[in-house]
């Protein structure tokens, strides 16, 4: 998903409100999870104290990046690895097809990586005749059935077990397969094995790099990443480079709130740990690819710094009431959810995806259950005013409903008088569309968008502040009254 | 005790009945109210839609106004939350230091309804006496801005003859979201949709909540629907007694 093709959410929304089946997946899946989270949270007697620490120790790389970053290359390469800095998707595509070139690669099996979707790698891959075959079970459902991911952490989780069954009898060839969750891992597992054995060359993301150590890590819960890891010949790791952590021993806390808040699971299945290469053992050429593209220009913003202290767990997606409805694609980006709605248009320079900060009702559940604290409420109304900002002076805003209201409630709110004189115009106006029942059922303009769902009360006669002066005006009177009779 | 109403604009213009009730719980409570007449908003609806600068203005015109106040009451827990989450860093960025000082001078004196209530008057038996089945709607911005907990149950509960339902995903929004409910309409009906599942099926007479935004959502839909349940502000159960019970003319 491009988010520079995508349309905007309002208008990606309305076929997947359509969709129950897909609606159903989705409450049905993140309801599990956060159950399962929400559970193993409660367990933790000091999740407060882990959380404080995951949030610091992610703000101390943020504010110290360059050195960690460049203690991260003199370590991985001391290991045996070689890095690349990558300015962009672009050079990062570049970097990553001159590798598989060397290695005359026509086949790569990957890892899921929501990094490598960020910068488009497949149709690059597949523009210069390199096969890329998904090796995550979700990431594979998806590939053959010609799908987009919908959640950083699963991928396929608006697709239920018939409709995998569907997309493997037909592109695996076995029409007698069942939907039983047993065969069709049996029919993954018989597919991606001979990939295993065969394809030299792997592509892996990273949750995390170790600056002093020179490491990557990856958490799965299948196993294929492993064999990614570990069979091929050649291995290119590309991360983003918010993802390094200055030591080893930082792991400790923030694994144990990844696995908790990603899948409600006290640790992840598989964690895998290399740095650089070993002789004889697993790939023997190694490439780290650190991507910035966009991301030091988010660095130097205060507030929206934050979002880059994110370890891709996606409870932020499983509590959001808007996800739950809508699913990752209407998103338009690798990037669903509330995290999406903050870094998409951060990625893009604020050029695309406009509508992002606005899919979002500003409930909070994703800041309460976020495990590195990321304000993302205070971060979307921080980019909304950028689009402002951006949009105000534009002659196409001059005569938008939404822009003119805005502008009109401005003056207004800046004084009494005009206030007063607003209610009771408005009062007026609204007469005309109301009801004999005193409610209003359909309004022009921006307020069909109200009325679309909703009724109207009809404006009361008397506003408050009118009640109130009349009330203190008979209170006056009767004191004065009083007054004269004593 | 004295204590400054901010009735909030869509308070004054669509549901005065609301600060009607509060007026008339409080006077009952022994505070002495006072309406500062040049009150306007609070600047949420400006602030959230990325209308900075204008925020900036209704939350200087908030300072100016209230400095001396004892203390403001207000009806609504999402008004509260923009004072408390969103004015220091309008006064930051856009004013100057003296605002700033004396917003933080103030902000400790600014109460929504149930903290005042439990709070300030350590009130939870307010006297009330409300005949009819109730479920409890959690506003986001009073569950998690505010951390309201269990002040609005502690309230409801000593009301008299109120039986109280639970609702079912309390902490999951309605789909109001101010203007969410407009720019993302499909959206926030979808979210809207399941809200009312839930609300339903309490079989309650009314649904209450600290903000009548919210309430403004539910009750346009339910009446849209033509469902006898009802949407209350909770000062209106709160004002309500055996003398003078809801819906008696004032």
């Amino acid at each position: 998903m491009d988010p520079r093709v995508a349309p905007p959410f309002p208008t990606a929304a309305l076929p997947i409100l359509q969709n129950m089946q897909l609606r159903k997946n989705v409450a049905h899946a993140t309801d599990v999870i956060q159950a399962k989270r929400n559970n193993l949270v409660a367990e933790k007697r000091d999740w407060h104290e882990l959380r404080t620490s995951a949030a610091a120790i992610r703000a101390h790389v943020l504010a110290n990046l360059g050195t960690y970053l460049e203690q991260f290359e003199t370590t991985c390469t001391a290991a045996g690895g070689t890095v690349h800095w990558a300015r962009d998707a672009a050079e990062a595509r570049a970097i990553i097809l001159r590798i598989l070139r060397e290695e005359n690669a026509t086949e790569v099996i990957k890892i899921k990586t929501m990094t490598s979707a960020e910068i488009q790698l497949n149709p690059a891959l597949e523009a210069a005749g390199i096969a890329a075959i998904e090796t995550d079970l979700a990431e594979l459902i998806l590939q053959l059935g010609e799908d987009e991911p919908s959640h950083i952490v699963v991928p396929a989780l608006h697709v239920n077990r018939r409709q995998v069954r569907d997309i493997f009898a037909q592109r695996m060839g076995l029409p007698e397969l069942s939907d039983d969750p047993e065969a069709l891992t049996a029919a993954a597992r018989a597919y991606l094995r001979r990939k295993f054995l065969s394809v030299p060359t792997a592509i892996s993301g990273a949750n995390f790099l170790i600056a002093e150590t020179g490491s990557v890590v990856i958490v799965e819960s299948e196993g294929n990443g492993r064999m990614c890891l570990t069979l091929p010949r050649t291995l290119i790791t590309l991360a983003g480079i918010e993802k390094v952590l200055p030591r080893f021993a930082d792991l400790e806390v923030l694994l144990q709130v990844l696995a908790r808040s990603a899948t409600g699971e006290r640790m992840n299945p598989y964690t895998s740990l290399w740095s650089g290469i070993t002789p004889s053992d697993g790939p023997q050429r190694f490439h780290v690819v650190l991507l910035d593209n966009g991301r030091s220009e988010i660095l130097g913003r205060k507030v929206e710094r934050q979002t880059l202290q994110c370890i891709r767990c996606g409870a932020c997606m499983n509590t959001c009431p808007v996800y739950r409805q809508t699913g990752g694609h209407a998103y338009g980006s690798p990037y669903a959810g509330p995290i999406g709605a903050i870094l998409t248009p951060q990625l893009e320079h604020m050029q695309h995806a406009q509508s992002l900060p606005y899919a979002s009702s500003l409930c909070g559940a994703c800041y309460e259950v976020c495990p590195v604290k990321i304000n993302i409420p205070e971060v979307l109304i921080e980019l909304r005013a950028q689009v402002v900002n951006q949009e105000r002076s534009q002659p196409s805003r001059w005569f938008d409903p939404m822009y003119l209201g805005m502008k009109a409630a401005n003056f207004v709110f800046a004084g009494a008088a005009r206030f007063r004189l607003a209610q009771r115009v408005g009062h007026l106006a609204l007469r005309l569309f109301t009801g004999k029942d005193g409610w209003i059922r359909r309004l022009p303009s921006l307020g069909a968008r109200w009325t679309m769902s909703r009724d109207l009360r009809a404006l009361p006669d008397q506003t408050f502040r009118d009640w109130w002066a009349t009330r203190e005006a008979s209170a006056t009177r009767e004191a004065s009254q009083h007054e004269e009779r004593r | 005790m004295r204590a400054s109403l901010f009735i909030t604009c869509y308070n004054d213009t669509l549901f005065p009945e609301t600060g009607r009730a509060v007026v008339r719980l409080l006077e009952r409570l022994g505070v002495e109210l006072d309406f500062l007449p040049a009150q306007t908003c609070c600047g949420q609806m400006h602030a959230n839609t990325g209308f900075r600068a204008e925020a900036f203005s209704q939350a200087r015109r908030f300072v100016q106004l209230y400095r001396d106040a004892e203390c403001v009451v207000i009806p609504s827990s999402s008004c509260v939350a923009m004072i408390r989450d969103q004015y220091s860093g309008l006064f930051e960025e856009l004013g100057n230091e003296e605002l700033r000082k004396q917003f933080a001078a103030l902000l400790p004196r600014v109460y929504e309804l149930s903290e005042f209530l439990t709070d300030k008057l350590g009130a939870e038996d307010v006297g009330a006496y409300f005949p009819h089945r109730v479920t409890y709607h959690a506003s986001c911005h009073g569950l998690r801005g505010l951390h309201v907990g269990d002040r609005p149950f502690r309230l409801l509960k000593n009301v008299r003859s109120l039986e109280l339902v639970s609702l079912a995903n309390l902490e999951r929004c309605c789909g109001f979201g101010g203007t969410f409910s407009v720019k993302n309409a499909e959206v926030s009906t979808a979210m809207l949709d399941a809200k009312l599942t839930d609300v339903l099926a309490t079989d309650a007479d009314y649904c209450t909540a600290l903000d009548n935004s919210c309430l403004m959502h539910l009750g346009g839909a339910l009446h849209r629907r033509k469902k006898s349940l009802q949407t209350i502000h909770i000062a209106g159960i709160l004002a309500s007694t055996m003398d003078h019970p809801h819906g008696a003319t004032p």
